[in-house]
């Protein structure tokens, strides 16, 4: 079973990195793009046999507490069992 | 009065921070180890400069969970003194002992220079001795020092004259192109409700002697030396 969590800029958060990202992939001939924002993605592998609604607690508190930073980053949590 | 100098895995201006307080403020420090958990020997912590875990997941993220954290805050409750410099405000915002965050400079470079930064308020232990408006001269060295924060945050801080340095010119004028890393409002520092937690960007600890380009640092940590001498 695995945790897998999103970190994702709130919206209004100035993101640097996603707009050089952007650039760069336009250079490349992409055309209509809107914009680019940069997140994290972080993949928890967890026991087999642990029950899922437990699972989803326990990541979204890993999430909440140290994964993203509540003042500039929203997160999601999804569990999944592969 | 005891100064302590906190040092974690990748901190990189504690020697500094240790030197200006032996030497320039003729005070004495230890340094303290992040596994450290009693702190009842200092007056005032000093939380450095560097790269503390490599900045891993976020600048300043996991050493908020090193186990003299938890002391730090204690520390601060009581209304001790700590100053965290460049990193050390990183650390200081993610434990929530400052509010805001510190993102990716807006034009990505790490910048390291020597900036202008003025002084916005002298009611601050911290800057007690330096008149309101003073321009110092202090260098940056830093990738993440775009201060974030919202709006009833900013209205806040300003409303209680907690921004305690922005980035200026020399002449202490504060524009946009003064602000070398997109930091809202050009902050450069601030500090807590109470007055006895300061974080800024600039590193305060690399301007202490003339031969270095500025002593300006000097007096911030004069500054603190002499309040601890009131109370004390």
């Amino acid at each position: 079973m695995k945790a897998k969590v999103y970190v994702t800029l709130k919206t209004g958060v100035l993101d640097p990195q996603g707009k050089a990202i952007q650039h760069s992939v336009e250079l490349l001939g992409f055309g209509g793009i809107a914009d680019v924002r940069q997140g994290k993605y972080f993949e928890i592998t967890l026991d087999p046999d642990a029950d899922p609604a437990r699972a989803h607690d326990a990541a979204e508190r890993m999430a909440r507490e140290v994964l993203s930073n509540p003042v500039i980053e929203d997160y999601r949590v999804e569990i999944s069992e592969t | 009065m005891k100064f302590g100098v906190i040092v974690f895995p990748g901190s990189n201006c504690d020697h500094d921070a240790y030197h200006v307080i032996s030497k320039h403020v003729g005070q004495p420090v230890d340094f303290v180890w992040h596994r450290e958990t009693d702190l009842s020997d200092f007056d005032a912590l000093i939380i450095p400069g560097g790269f503390s875990y490599g900045d891993y997941l976020r600048a300043g993220a996991l050493a908020r969970f090193s186990p003299v954290m938890n002391a730090v805050k204690e520390f601060a409750a009581r209304g001790r003194f700590v100053l965290g410099i460049c990193n050390g405000f990183q650390i200081l915002c993610e434990a929530g002992l400052l509010p805001g965050a510190l993102i990716r400079n807006r034009e990505l470079h790490f910048i390291c220079e020597h900036v202008y930064v003025r002084t916005e308020t002298s009611d601050t232990p911290f800057t007690n001795e330096l008149a309101a408006g003073r321009v110092l001269h202090l260098p940056i060295a830093h990738a993440e020092g775009n201060y974030v924060c919202d709006d009833a945050t900013l209205d806040e801080l300003r409303r209680d004259q907690r921004i305690v340095f922005r980035y200026c010119d020399a002449r202490g004028e504060v524009s946009d192109a003064t602000n070398q890393n997109g930091a809202r409002d050009s902050i450069a520092g601030i500090c807590n409700r109470e007055r006895n937690v300061l974080g800024l960007m600039p590193h305060p600890e690399r301007a202490c002697e003339d031969l270095l380009g500025s002593s300006d640092g000097r007096d911030i940590f004069r500054s603190l030396a002499g309040t601890l001498a009131a109370i004390s």
